[in-house]
């Protein structure tokens, strides 16, 4: 039970770095995502409050640069967040970890910017 | 083979403000992580063909559909608030008087919102 | 002749079992009180661990009713009530036998942080001087009080569910050495807890603050270095 001493070795340099800068990116995103959000939020509201028709809607989003610009940054930062959330709990509650778990979540960061791409090329075009 | 039962804690360690915030952040992070991909699929098909967005709008009308969306924008919000609580303690600054009152506010911000949507919708 | 009360004590190593002992309940009795009566009274061949009894060693560290608690620092009054009191071994640890675990893992990951001083003077050099107003040091006030003794290791679910995390003494420990203006390990030891396995890795449970017998908090050590170790990232100084 008790053997001798373990040797501790230090971790690859490069394993530290990428495991650094998901945490920074995770922040990162979530950074943006906030002030995407309460602007979502406040549109959400407006929207609501005004009963807008869809047509409204998509009339109000062709009118200016700013929505496709807004939405597009919404759909990159939801592309990053996400995914590394998902990482965490792949890892501590279904103990999924290793390469083929980030290889599937970068599969679902991929398939989260083509879909929210789509999207946003729908609503502003 | 280790025995679960006495390797891991169960809920009678978990009755604190802060594990429940947790909780609350992560459910709603799956819950917004489904979603999403509908939402995208929905927005480019009911925006891109105008035919069936009417019959996707009557669709939405339904008060289970209405009672849906509430919960979604609750899961938001309060994904939100208690995000918004994580960078503040991180980056911002630790006050150990502040833990359960940031907790509160957050989850007030996040149902006063939720609130908003569901009486306006 | 005091009453008894029954207690579930848990016996065998990792594949054991809880078994029922009936206890004389006294006033002022502590969960210690207890095992220690179990021991002399009615089962000799019960393993536990104390020393000081006093609440300062930390050597008395089990679960009882769930929690990782000082047992010599508490009262059966607060913990039992009318329900069984069940006093088993700390969670997240081997299982030597009975309430005994070993304790090697929690150290090792403690070596891992590199919790470990790195001195850069020598005797022959003059006291170092650090000013005890100094926001350096203020950082550390509460946490270099830490006497490792691994309840809130135990509390932690994240190293329930994530065997390589480091946890919470041990990252407590490594902010404090981060902070030690004397210490040279300097980007080595950010890099040590800057992994998978390190101070991201937690999500403000706040389980060790709310069990830290001591009243330290971990989350809150852990969020600084998280801080640090963003500001490293993005400077390149990782």
């Amino acid at each position: 039970m008790i053997d001798a001493p373990l040797v501790i070795e230090d971790a690859p340099l490069r394993a530290v770095w990428y495991a650094a800068w998901r945490f920074v990116l995770q922040r990162a995103s979530a950074a943006v995502l906030a002030l995407c959000v309460v602007v979502h939020l406040a549109t959400i509201i407006y929207a609501v409050r005004h009963e807008l028709t869809a047509a409204a809607i998509v009339a109000r989003m062709h009118a200016s640069a700013f929505w496709p610009a807004f939405y597009t940054i919404f759909v990159i930062a939801v592309a990053i967040h996400a995914p590394l959330g998902l990482r965490a709990i792949a890892d501590e509650w279904l103990g999924l970890r290793g390469r083929a778990t980030d290889a599937v979540l970068a599969l679902i960061a991929v398939l989260l910017l083509g879909g929210g791409f789509y999207a946003v090329r729908s609503l502003t075009t | 083979m280790p025995s679960p039962a006495i390797q891991r804690n169960d809920a009678r360690s978990r009755g604190h403000p802060a594990f429940w915030a947790f909780v609350v952040h992560r459910v709603s992070g799956i819950v917004l992580a489904l979603f999403l991909p509908l939402h995208f699929f929905t927005l480019s098909q009911a925006l891109a063909r105008p035919a069936s967005l009417d019959r996707f709008l009557e669709w939405t009308r339904q008060p289970a559909v209405k009672f849906s969306e509430t919960l979604l924008v609750l899961a938001l919000a309060v994904h939100l608030a208690g995000g918004v609580r994580l960078l503040f303690i991180e980056f911002v600054a630790w006050r150990a008087d502040w833990q359960k009152t940031t907790i509160a506010l957050a989850g007030a911000a996040a149902v006063a919102y939720a609130l908003l949507f569901a009486l306006n919708g | 002749m005091p009453s008894t009360f029954p207690v579930l004590i848990w016996r065998g190593a990792a594949d054991g079992a809880f078994r029922r002992y009936d206890v004389p309940r006294l006033a002022s009795q502590t969960v210690l009180d207890v095992v220690t009566h179990v021991q002399r009274h009615l089962d000799a061949s019960l393993a536990y661990r104390y020393a000081c009894r006093v609440g300062m060693c930390g050597s008395c560290a089990m679960t009882v009713n769930g929690k990782a608690r000082w047992t010599c620092r508490t009262h059966v009054d607060a913990v039992a009530g009318d329900s069984a009191l069940e006093i088993g071994p700390l969670h997240h640890l081997p299982i030597v036998r009975d309430l005994v675990v070993d304790m090697a893992p929690f150290f090792d990951k403690w070596a891992a942080a590199k919790g470990e001083f790195k001195p850069t003077a020598s005797r022959y050099d003059d006291f170092a001087t650090v000013a005890p107003s100094s926001p350096a040091r203020r950082a550390i006030d509460a946490t270099i009080e830490c006497i490792g003794c691994g309840v809130c290791y135990a509390s932690c679910d994240v190293v329930g569910w994530k065997p390589d995390y480091l946890g919470p003494a041990a990252l407590n420990r490594a902010f404090t050495l981060v902070k030690d203006v004397r210490d040279g390990a300097g980007v080595s030891r950010l890099r040590a807890v800057a992994g998978d396995s390190g101070c991201q890795s937690c999500h403000t449970h706040q389980s060790c603050t709310e069990r830290c017998p001591k009243h330290l908090s971990p989350t809150a050590s852990i969020a600084s270095l998280k801080r640090l170790v963003a500001l490293a990232a993005l400077k390149g100084n990782l």
